[in-house]
């Protein structure tokens, strides 16, 4: 709801928040289940309250286990029964600089610090270990704000015996845990509570009366960067950006001022700042958003505007340009069917308000920023947290350049009468074999965010996949897919459990990317062989469906498989016995990972 | 600002922060009339009241106020809207 997207009214938040959290609970929409547990060294109702809002709004329901107030060191140390019991998908360890034990002193030696700065941090390294091995789930932890006050002024930061140093020097050792464990998770409040005002976010009164650690008003900001943590977690991420031009991203009405008249550039502060606007675009791009463009235009005048010769952009970091007089709300829902990716998965930038509402009333889900003046545009998108990075991997890097790609194989297809010869041309070969370890980022990430073809829809967290990689009862495959126009990375994952002879699909998901290229068949091939090998007889497969995923509810059937039951929620079981069958796929030519 | 405008107000905000549209404050209610009234939705409405008022509350007297008439009074004092 626009009440919960940014800037979010935080007095607005507070004051309303049981009816909002009402209405939300109320609005029969389908959220997956998660279990968070929070670990607080301060009082911790308000935030988890936000949280909850947040993740309500972001189709998450959240059951929440509380520490007992500043338990979060017992908690992860010595669990109770109850905390055994409630299983945490993931663990939030709300601590701040007021729970730092024993910051130095003046008259302390250099030793003596270093001391205080390992025991600090062993103590937390303690936590997280014990939190690794009894839950096995992703950690948030936040990191340290800063002093509320200096003692020693400006060298503070620079002393040794400095608050303000210690706390830095805090943060880093914790930044090299993050780098080196997966599934290990920064909450920046360091950055936060300088965005919101250091002196306002410490106000000591709330903690003096409430032992609430920032101020009550900016508990809503920090429950939003919590919220946008654990959302990206569960693959809540948008992927595409679907901007307008004239006046979005660039000053001016191309097609009325021409090219020369339009504000792009270094010549004032309004083009420098649409300059500055296009490389953060430009940025977001090698992040991996894919661009597009979604424009009240001439095609042709579009094009000149973005190849205007001080822009940043250029017609070619977009992978689709919708420049024409439709309705933008159509014109993004084709863009969306275009790149193979759901509507809501889109934020569609416009200055104008109007075509904003549009878009929002016509397309569920699609975000549409408020825009309302050029200087504001980067944080408004930044502060957003659409895009929230909780894993970056080589793909994120390149994926322009993949979808870019599958344009031109579009318009290969488009020139042959044959669908089996344009196959053919595209001289496809996979890699498919087990998981191996510089995949796994990927898999996972697959995992958490394929929606429309995915089986079992089940999600995995990186610590779920590790044991799942371990384990002598798992058939496990990936399957890699090039052609003559380039790599396409990592598209398909299916996961098989064990038990007597028969293997029990637990996972099995593609890209919409390369459907309809046989890669489904040579999985599945590639299973059967497999499954051989370990004198398994029977595959069976499952098919719960969910709002996203009708596109594969007869898979296993044009697989070949039969229907041995159905329920009244159109979950389905599917069988295949394995004696007889024949290798399905035609047009990829088949390696395993040795062969590479 | 009347004493009247003040109660109206105020009614609005209790009614915003506990969720519910049947609530009446007077100048006697307490903490003990409203069923969700605890020390932690009191930071809560404390906040909303500021907010409403344009006026901040000193740290003693948001533990000292009786009820919901001392919230009043203080108000009157010190509102900016």
């Amino acid at each position: 709801m626009t009440e919960l997207t940014y800037p979010f009214d935080s007095s607005y938040l507070i004051k309303k928040r049981k009816s909002l959290r009402r209405e939300l609970l109320a609005d029969e929409s389908v959220r997956i289940k998660k279990k968070i547990a929070v670990f607080g060294g301060s009082t911790t109702n308000e935030i988890i309250n936000m949280i909850e809002l947040f993740l309500l709004d972001a189709g998450i329901e959240p059951e929440f286990y509380e520490s007992e107030y500043a338990q979060y060191e017992q908690d992860a140390v010595f669990p109770s029964e109850e905390l055994l019991a409630f299983k945490p998908d993931i663990v939030f360890v709300h601590t701040t600089n007021r729970n730092i034990r024993a910051f130095p002193e003046l008259t302390d030696s250099k030793e003596a610090v270093a001391d205080k700065l390992n025991s600090e941090f062993a103590r937390f390294e303690n936590i997280w270990s014990c939190i690794h091995d009894r839950f096995n789930c992703p950690i948030i932890q936040n990191n340290f704000e800063m002093p509320f006050y200096r003692l020693m002024g400006n060298k503070d930061c620079s002393d040794y015996r400095g608050r303000t140093n210690f706390i830095t020097r805090l943060n880093a050792l914790f930044y090299d845990h993050a780098e080196k464990t997966e599934g290990f998770y920064i909450n920046d409040i360091n950055y936060l509570s300088a965005d919101y005002g250091l002196k306002e976010w410490s106000n000591p009164s709330f903690w003096n009366m409430y032992k609430y650690a920032m101020c009550f008003e900016a508990i809503p900001s920090f429950a939003f960067s919590v919220a946008n943590i654990i959302k990206s977690i569960y693959g809540k991420n948008k992927k595409a950006l679907a901007l307008d031009l004239d006046n979005t991203l660039w000053g001016g009405v191309v097609g009325d001022d021409g090219v020369d008249g339009i504000e792009i550039g270094q010549e004032n502060g309004v083009a420098q700042s649409y300059y500055e606007f296009q490389s953060y675009i430009k940025q977001l791009k090698s992040l991996g958003i894919l661009l597009t463009v979604c424009s009240k235009n001439d095609h042709e005048n579009a094009i000149a505007g973005l190849e205007h010769p001080e822009g940043a952009l250029k017609p070619d970091d977009f992978i689709v340009i919708k420049a024409n007089w439709e309705n933008k709300d159509r014109n993004i829902a084709e863009i969306a069917s275009e790149l193979n990716i759901l509507p809501e998965s889109i934020v569609f930038v416009d200055d104008n308000p109007a075509e904003r509402e549009i878009v929002k009333a016509q397309l569920k889900g699609v975000q549409a920023p408020v825009m309302d003046s050029v200087e504001s545009y980067i944080t408004t998108i930044d502060r957003s947290g659409f895009f929230e990075v909780t894993s970056f991997s080589d793909d994120d890097l390149k994926r322009n350049e993949m979808y870019k790609e599958n344009a031109m194989r579009s318009a290969q297809q488009a020139s042959f009468a044959d669908y089996g010869e344009y196959l053919k041309s595209l001289e496809m070969k996979a890699v498919i074999g087990d998981f191996i370890p510089i995949y796994l980022a990927r898999i996972t990430q697959l995992t958490n965010k394929s929606n429309q073809f995915n089986l079992t829809t089940r999600r995995y967290t990186q610590t779920e996949m590790e044991a799942v990689c371990a384990s002598p009862d798992h058939i496990r495959l990936y399957g890699k897919l090039i052609d003559k126009f380039g790599d396409n990375g990592v598209v398909s994952v299916v996961i098989g459990e064990k038990r007597g002879d028969t293997l029990h699909i637990d996972l099995w998901l593609m890209s919409c990317r390369v459907l309809k290229r046989d890669m489904e068949q040579a999985m599945l091939d590639t299973l059967v062989a497999r499954c051989r090998e370990s004198g398994i007889k029977t595959i069976r497969g499952y098919y719960y469906p969910t709002k996203k995923n009708s596109m594969v509810r007869e898979l296993y059937g044009t697989f070949g498989f039969t229907k041995i039951s159905e329920d009244e929620d159109g979950n389905t079981v599917w069988e295949l016995p394995l004696e007889g069958y024949t290798n399905q796929n035609r047009y990829i030519e088949v390696t395993d990972n040795e062969q590479q | 600002m009347t004493g009247r405008e003040i109660f109206s107000r105020l009614n609005k905000v209790f009614r915003d922060v506990f969720d519910d549209d049947s609530i009446v404050v007077r100048p006697d209610t307490t903490a003990d009339d409203i069923e969700d009234w605890d020390s932690l939705e009191h930071i809560t409405l404390i906040s909303a009241v500021e907010k409403e008022f344009g006026m901040k509350f000193k740290m003693g007297e948001i533990s000292s106020m009786k009820n919901v008439g001392e919230m009043a009074h203080i108000i009157s004092s010190r509102a900016t809207r």
